[in-house]
C-alpha cells in the first residue's frame, strides 16, 4: 500500500498539518459517511475575505489524512474567493499525485471546504450556490467527480 | 526496532526449508518424469517429499496432490466436489461467508452456474454450529467445505464433528487448512476429512505451491489438463525445490508443534491483554478457539489502513481489514459477517505471530499501537461525536 503513495503523501500523512478544531470558527463543514471510509471536518476563522485560520479533522486512510493536510495549507492565508476555486485535481497535484483509486479522498477535501465556506456564507446571511454533492454529504463518496475525472 | 507481525498473509522461510531448497535447486535438478538417474533422483525426492507430507496429515502418500498454491487446491477440490455431486442431480454446496475468496469466489461462479449454496450461519464469535450444518444439509447437497482457521479473526471451526457429521449424512467434505497446517493437529483420518487444502508459505515454506489432500476412492478429476504427473491427476512438471521446501517446514513445524504453539499462545494472549486496554477497542474472533499466533482486533473511531501505515513507519508490519486497504468500499467481508457494522470494521487491525516473534517485540508493539491509536483518534471527527456525551480516555 504505502508504496502506491508519493513521498509528499506520506509526508503529510505522517506530520500533518493544520490538524485541530477552531473553537469560534467562521464557517463549519462536514463530509463523508463514517460507514465508507472516511470523515473529513473543516473549520475556518475569516476575516476581511481571508481564511486566517484552517483546521481539520479526518476519519480515514493516509491520503485522506494527507489531503486534508494539503488542502488546508492550499487555503490559508488566501482569500475565500480563491478558496472557492480550489479543485481536487490542484490537490493532487500538490501532493504530487493519488493512486486512483483514492482521488475520491481529494475530491471529499474539496467538498469539505466547499462546506464549511458554504456555511461561512450562510451565517454571514449572504447568498450563495457553492455547488454541492449529495453523495459527499450524505452518503458514499467513492466516485470522482465527472468533471474532474482524468 | 524491525517487528514482523503479518504471518497470516505470509511467513519468512525457515533456515531449514532454504537448506533443503538451495540444495534442491542446485542438485536435484533433473525431470521425475525422466527414467535416467538424475530423474530417478528427483522423483525419489518428490517420493520423500509426498510421503512427509502425508505423514503428517495421517494420509496416505497417494493421497496427496501437489499444487501450484492452497487457492488452486481450493477451486479444484470445490469445482470436482460440484460437478461430482452435479452428475448424480446434486447441486447444492455448504459453505460460510468467511472462507478466504480462493473458495469465495469458487463458490459465487458456481452460484452463477446454477449451483445454489447455503452459507452458514458464524455468529459473532466466527464459529459455526453444528445444528445449522445439520439442518442445513439437503438430499441434493454435493459439499460441505468449511476452512479449518480463518484467516483475519484466527476462529477454529469444529472440523471432527463436522466431517462426522457430513460422513453420516453421506456428504463430500473439504476444508481449507491453509491457516491451520502446521499450526493445529491435522490427521485427516480421525477428523473425517475427505478433502483439504493446504499452502507451504504458512508455515515458513515457499510461497507457490500447496497441495490437496483427497481421501482415496473418491474418482477425483484433473483440474489441469496435460501430462501424466501426480498419477494424471494434476499435470505440469513438478517444483521439485518447493515442494522439498515446503515439506521440510512442515516436517519441522509439525514436530515442534506443541512447543511452538505454547510460545506463540503466550505471546498472543499477552499482545490480546495489552491491547484490550485500549479504550473503546474489541477483540475479534473466538476469544478461545482462536489460531495460536492471530491476534485480531477493532479500535472505534478509527481507520485500519492509517493505523497500519502509521506501525509501518514505527516498524511494524501489521494487516487490516478496513476498506481502504481491500481497495473496495466495503470493509472485510469476514468483519461484516461476524455482525460488526462498517464503521467499527474499519478500524480493524491484525497482528500474526509466529515463533520468530518475541517477548521484546510484543513488548514494542504494545508501546506503539496505543500511541497510534490515541494520536488517530485525536485527529478523528468520529472519535469526537463519540467522546461529545462520554468521558474522553485521554483527557488529562
Ligand atoms: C484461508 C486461506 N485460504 C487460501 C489461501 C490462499 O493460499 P495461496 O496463497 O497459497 O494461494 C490463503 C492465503 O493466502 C488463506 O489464508
Amino acid at each position: 500500500m504505502a508504496m502506491d503513495y508519493s513521498e509528499k503523501v506520506m509526508e503529510h500523512f505522517a506530520h500533518p498539518h493544520n490538524v485541530g478544531v477552531i473553537e469560534d470558527a467562521d464557517g463549519v463543514g462536514e463530509v463523508g459517511n463514517a460507514k465508507c471510509g472516511d470523515i473529513m471536518k473543516m473549520y475556518l476563522k475569516i476575516k476581511d475575505g481571508i481564511i486566517e485560520d484552517v483546521k481539520f479533522q479526518t476519519f480515514g486512510c493516509a491520503s485522506a489524512i494527507a489531503t486534508s493536510s494539503m488542502a488546508t495549507d492550499l487555503i490559508k492565508g488566501k482569500p475565500v474567493e480563491d478558496a472557492l476555486k480550489l479543485t481536487n485535481q490542484a490537490v493532487v497535484e500538490a501532493l504530487d499525485g493519488l493512486p486512483a483509486v483514492k482521488v475520491h479522498c481529494s475530491v471529499l477535501a474539496e467538498q469539505a471546504i466547499k462546506a464549511a465556506l458554504a456555511d461561512y456564507y450562510k451565517r454571514q446571511g449572504i447568498e450563495n450556490d457553492i455547488s454541492k454533492c449529495a453523495d459527499c454529504e450524505n452518503g458514499c463518496c467513492g466516485h470522482d467527480h465527472g468533471a474532474e475525472e482524468a | 526496532m524491525f517487528v514482523y507481525a503479518d504471518n497470516a498473509a505470509t511467513t519468512a522461510l525457515s533456515e531449514t526449508a532454504l537448506a533443503a531448497m538451495t540444495a534442491a535447486l542446485r542438485d536435484t535438478y533433473g525431470n521425475p518424469s525422466s527414467l535416467h538417474r538424475k530423474g530417478q533422483e528427483a522423483s525419489d525426492a518428490l517420493r520423500h517429499a509426498r510421503e512427509t507430507m502425508a505423514h503428517y496429515l495421517g494420509a496416505q502418500p497417494s493421497e496427496i496432490y501437489f499444487t501450484g498454491c492452497g487457492t488452486e487446491a481450493d477451486n479444484w477440490a470445490i469445482r470436482y466436489g460440484a460437478k461430482a455431486g452435479a452428475a448424480k442431480g446434486k447441486r447444492h454446496l455448504i459453505s460460510t461467508p468467511i472462507e478466504h475468496h480462493a473458495v469465495l469466489h469458487t463458490l459465487q461462479a458456481l452460484e452463477k452456474e446454477g449451483f445454489e449454496v447455503t452459507y452458514l450461519p458464524v455468529y459473532d464469535n466466527g464459529v459455526v454450529r453444528l445444528e445449522d450444518l445439520e439442518k442445513a444439509i439437503r438430499p441434493d447437497t454435493a459439499l460441505v467445505t468449511v476452512m479449518y482457521a480463518n484467516n483475519e479473526i484466527g476462529s477454529i471451526q469444529p472440523i471432527p464433528e463436522i466431517g462426522a457429521l457430513c460422513h453420516e449424512k453421506g456428504v463430500l467434505f473439504h476444508t481449507d487448512a491453509v491457516q491451520a497446517a502446521g499450526h493445529l493437529p491435522i490427521d485427516v483420518q480421525a477428523q473425517h476429512i475427505d478433502m483439504l487444502s493446504l499452502s507451504g508459505h504458512k508455515f515458513h515454506g515457499p510461497k507457490g505451491v500447496g497441495l490437496l489432500y483427497c481421501r482415496k476412492g473418491i474418482p477425483i478429476k484433473p483440474f489441469i489438463e496435460g501430462g501424466a504427473q501426480e498419477r494424471g491427476k494434476r499435470a505440469g512438471t513438478e517444483a521439485l525445490p518447493s515442494i522439498i521446501g515446503m515439506a521440510a517446514a512442515f516436517r519441522e513445524s509439525c514436530e515442534h508443534m506443541e512447543e511452538n504453539r505454547r510460545k506463540v499462545s503466550a505471546l498472543r494472549d499477552k499482545l490480546i491483554a495489552g491491547l484490550s486496554r485500549i479504550p473503546y477497542s474489541r477483540l475479534t474472533g473466538d476469544p478461545v478457539n482462536r489460531l495460536p499466533g492471530m491476534v485480531s482486533f477493532c479500535f472505534e473511531g478509527i481507520e485500519g489502513e492509517s493505523l497500519l501505515l502509521r506501525l509501518d513507519m514505527a516498524g511494524i508490519c501489521a494487516s487490516s481489514g478496513s476498506a481502504c486497504t481491500s481497495g473496495s468500499l466495503d470493509p472485510s467481508h469476514v468483519l461484516l459477517a461476524i455482525g460488526l457494522p462498517h464503521e467499527i470494521a474499519h478500524g480493524s487491525l491484525r497482528l500474526s505471530l509466529c515463533e520468530y516473534n518475541t517477548e521484546e517485540q510484543v513488548d514494542y508493539i504494545l508501546e506503539q499501537v496505543p500511541q497510534v491509536v490515541r494520536t488517530l483518534r485525536e485527529m478523528s471527527p468520529v472519535w469526537a461525536h463519540m467522546m461529545e456525551n462520554r468521558e474522553n480516555p485521554y483527557k488529562d
